[in-house]
């Protein structure tokens, strides 16, 4: 956690007419505006914004000149996706929206992906998009797309900016409704002839329309029920969801699960909202979570879930879901209340708030030292010990006479060294697939926004973008990036930025040849027909690395593992490990989809 | 955190089997709602109207359609138009879901940004459709009567086609429409449902309020040209 508060998202008291909340920031003015697109820089310095993403483009041409004039740093990625990654990464760690820019047509789509994907997991973020003139929308002009028509439903809200006195506005419109209340992103269609048009109104500071209203402070009633529901709860458990994290809600969490010694799990974007070394941490739950999450979710009586949408990952089918379980719903976003799973109390309003409303209710913890015994029962019979081929882990002095293919390299063990060699504070950002999962099994995650991911949209490549946006956010942490072949030759070519930008990141790529979660469902789902998962072609990822500038190193046994992490991470400047894991291994526990989570699979003939 | 083990398991990990597991005794239904044993019942659907009121601008229809339409909540019809105020429209859907549906449907239309506020409108609430429905011209005086029996009133008669417009609830416009059959109806078109609460109740929550300011502009605005 960075020692800054992030942003001071404050009511603001002046402002007696509506209840929009102003973002209160400091700027110093410099240039003054005289275009609709200066009007645009000059919304982002007043929000604050000291960073950008993007990619230049005909129709956001306007926008890059004013930004010429801006002390905003520009980061020129490869590919716009890489762009929304990394402002999407950006906006996590620092918990205020990351900003994307792209022009018009293939920018814009480019960037729908992230968008999606912020969307999904309620990350701050805006993105900036050039448009044709508006005279040529709607005529299938060159470089034409409907932005705003294609980002509608993967946008908290988005715009069409009209004219170039307003669109200053617009955009600190479309930042502070980003990162108030449930965050999400928005995007400003920008359309050249606004951009170029002439004004010299300065923006206001970013605020939400009067019609934006997030709550605050759950009902009263609802409070009292939940905390005499939580007094005489025999097997209550906390389920920590992601908007812990973004609610700033971690130390109030931590508080209250210790005052009333009720164990915790969490759901994946909320690993490092309740520090794993801790007694009453029982991990992630849910698809590929640990065995005793899932059971403590699946035997549990009271479930007080805190910002959490009780995605399908982490309910398997919803009939088997903590099916004894009176659920106390903690969520800033009354959608999400009884939208998969029932809620029996609803307390609607600010996470940290309501925990807080919570503890001064309760008058009693829970008497529940059998519930918390189980638990504890529950981590000793379901442990995390996967297992190292015994020629390897019987020999203390491993000796390197043995082939590669007599050893063959654990992932898990890869993640657990990587944790080893690197800071607590660090940060991890990763892909999707099997190395995602391997990273929120084996790192032991202890502070909020350490962990960085693609959890709602699932997006292969996020990994590498991500930690830019991450290392950019916190140029003083550590930044390490876990990928898999297939996930990271999606967005490798990012790797240029990191070089050109002297971004000190560690990339570890667990190699398998193969879309190694696609192959491992073919195997237990599909009769092992491995259609199309398997890639006998993958390039060496460290010469990939070194031609684009940054170290690259390969590791194929386990008595090379420590030090060439210790020789990546030393290293200044990005560098890129190739694993070569055992193409064999496969994530357990695991719940197939739609399954009972308390029937997880502990290896492939369980399923 | 590594463990010995056999190199036939390296796939796996270790503790009480699936069938060595307890179970948990409840269930929920697909809707995540517990069974309660003696009331399993899941909810069933029913037919019921939703106002929206909404800022009147660009984009907002095709984001409350859209809204439906990707989350497939189930639609009966959908109609928009502006209201006292300039600046802002009412969207009245009629839907068909069950009673978490409905819930959902409400929240996640109050969640888009232009959307001021929404309200499930109660069963006796006012609710009309037109329709207009074109038929052959040969027998008029029967059309004549057809029309009449529904309040109806025509457009437009020639010698080949006779056009007619009825007003009415759901139920009335299906009847009319049943009736003109024999006639053999060349072209319809329907408006979809728009509906208002009844009596002394708001349609939606903030309109008393709104209407109170509105009203207060109007009558500073009389007041100062009265001066004049």
């Amino acid at each position: 956690m960075s020692e800054q508060p992030p942003a001071t998202f404050e009511e603001s008291e002046e402002d007696t007419a509506n209840d929009t909340v102003e973002i209160e920031t400091e700027t110093e003015i410099e240039t003054p505006v005289s275009t609709g697109a200066s009007s645009v820089i000059r919304a982002l310095e007043v929000a604050g914004v000291e960073t950008c993403f993007g990619v230049q483009g005909g129709a956001i041409m306007p926008v890059y000149d004013a930004l010429y004039d801006s002390s905003i740093r520009h980061i020129t990625m490869a590919h716009e996706q890489g762009a929304a990654h990394a402002a999407d990464a950006y906006g996590i760690v620092s918990g205020t929206p990351g900003v994307c820019l792209a022009t018009s047509g293939p920018g814009a789509t480019n960037l729908v992906t992230g968008i999606a994907d912020a969307s999904m997991d309620s990350d701050p973020m805006i993105a900036l998009t050039g448009q044709v003139p508006t005279a040529f929308v709607g005529n299938d002009a060159f470089q034409e797309t409907d932005t705003t028509g294609l980002t509608a439903p993967i946008t908290k809200t988005n715009y069409f900016a009209t004219d170039s006195d307003s669109v200053g506005d617009t955009v600190g419109e479309a930042f502070a409704v980003s990162g108030t209340g449930r965050p999400g992103p928005t995007v400003v269609d920008l359309p050249k002839d606004v951009t170029n048009g002439q004004t010299d109104r300065e923006p206001g500071k970013p605020r939400t329309p009067s019609t934006y209203d997030p709550p605050t402070e759950a009902d009263s009633e609802a409070v009292e029920q939940a905390a005499r529901t939580l007094e005489r709860a025999e097997k209550p458990v906390i389920l920590a969801g992601g908007g812990v994290i973004k609610g700033e809600a971690s130390e109030e969490l931590r508080e209250f699960a210790t005052e009333y010694d009720i164990p915790v799990v969490t759901t994946m974007p909320a690993l490092g909202a309740f520090p794993e070394d801790h007694e009453l941490a029982m991990e992630m739950a849910g698809m590929h979570g640990t065995g005793y999450a899932n059971m403590a979710v699946t035997h549990c009586d009271v479930m007080l879930a805190v910002g959490c949408r009780f995605d399908d990952r982490l309910t398997g089918g919803v009939e088997t879901f903590a099916p004894d379980a009176k659920l106390l719903h903690v969520d800033i976003d009354p959608a999400e209340i009884s939208k998969n799973i029932a809620a029996d109390v609803a307390l609607i309003g600010d996470a940290g708030t309501v925990l807080e409303q919570l503890e001064d209710e309760m008058e009693r913890a829970p008497d529940i030292p059998e519930w918390n015994d189980q638990c504890t029962t529950w981590k000793a019979e379901y442990p995390m010990d996967y297992a190292v081929p015994s020629e390897a882990s019987s020999d203390d002095s491993p000796t390197s006479s043995r082939t590669p293919q007599d050893r063959p390299l654990r992932p898990e063990f890869v993640v657990e060294a990587m944790d080893e060699a690197t800071s607590d504070e660090a940060i991890v950002t990763t892909g999707v697939g099997q190395h995602q999962m391997w990273a929120c099994q084996y790192w032991t995650y202890r502070h909020p926004r350490t962990w960085v991911s693609s959890h709602g949209l699932g997006t292969m490549g996020y990994g590498l973008p991500a930690a830019i946006g991450a290392k950019v956010a916190e140029p003083e942490k550590q930044v390490v990036c876990f990928e898999g072949d297939g996930s990271f030759l999606m967005t490798c070519q990012e790797l240029s930025v990191a070089v050109r930008e002297n971004l000190d990141i560690t990339v570890a790529v667990l190699n398998n040849a193969a879309v190694g979660m696609v192959r491992q469902w073919q195997d237990a789902f599909f009769e092992g027909r491995h259609s199309a998962s398997q890639y006998p072609w993958v390039p060496a990822f460290d010469k990939l690395a070194e031609a684009f500038g940054a170290q690259g190193f390969a590791v194929h046994e386990y008595d090379e593992v420590a030090d060439t992490i210790e020789a990546a991470v030393a290293y200044d400047g990005p560098s890129v490990i190739d694993f070569h894991i055992d193409p064999g291994a496969n994530v357990y526990p695991m719940v197939p989809s739609g399954g009972d989570n308390g029937q997880f699979a502990l290896s492939e003939d369980q399923l | 955190m590594s463990g010995e083990s056999d190199p036939q398991q390296v796939n796996g990990l270790q503790g009480p089997a699936p069938e060595e597991r307890p179970h948990p005794s409840g269930r929920r239904n697909s809707q995540g709602i517990r069974i309660d044993p003696e009331v399993e019942a899941e909810p069933a659907p029913r037919r019921t109207v939703i106002s929206a009121l909404v800022e009147n601008e660009p984009g907002v229809l095709a984001k409350a359609s859209g809204l439906v339409s990707r989350r497939q909540f189930n639609i009966e019809s959908l109609t928009v138009g502006t209201t006292t105020n300039p600046e802002t429209s009412r969207i009245t859907l009629v839907i068909e879901e069950s009673e978490p549906g409905i819930r959902q449907v409400e929240k996640q239309l109050e969640k888009l940004l232009p959307v001021i506020s929404v309200q499930e409108l109660s069963s006796d609430a006012i609710r009309r459709e037109l329709v207009v429905l074109k038929v052959p011209g040969n027998e008029p005086d029967k059309v004549q009567a057809v029309a009449q029996m529904y309040d109806g009133t025509v457009l437009d008669a020639g010698p080949r086609t006779i056009s007619i417009e009825i007003t009415g609830d759901e139920g009335k416009i299906d009847d009319a429409i049943d009736a003109f059959q024999q006639f053999g109806i060349r072209e319809l078109a329907r408006t979809g449902q728009t509906a208002m609460a009844r009596g002394d109740v708001w349609t939606t929550d903030v309109e008393e309020e709104r209407y109170e300011r509105m009203h207060e502009d109007w009558r500073k605005q009389s007041t100062t040209a009265n001066d004049d």
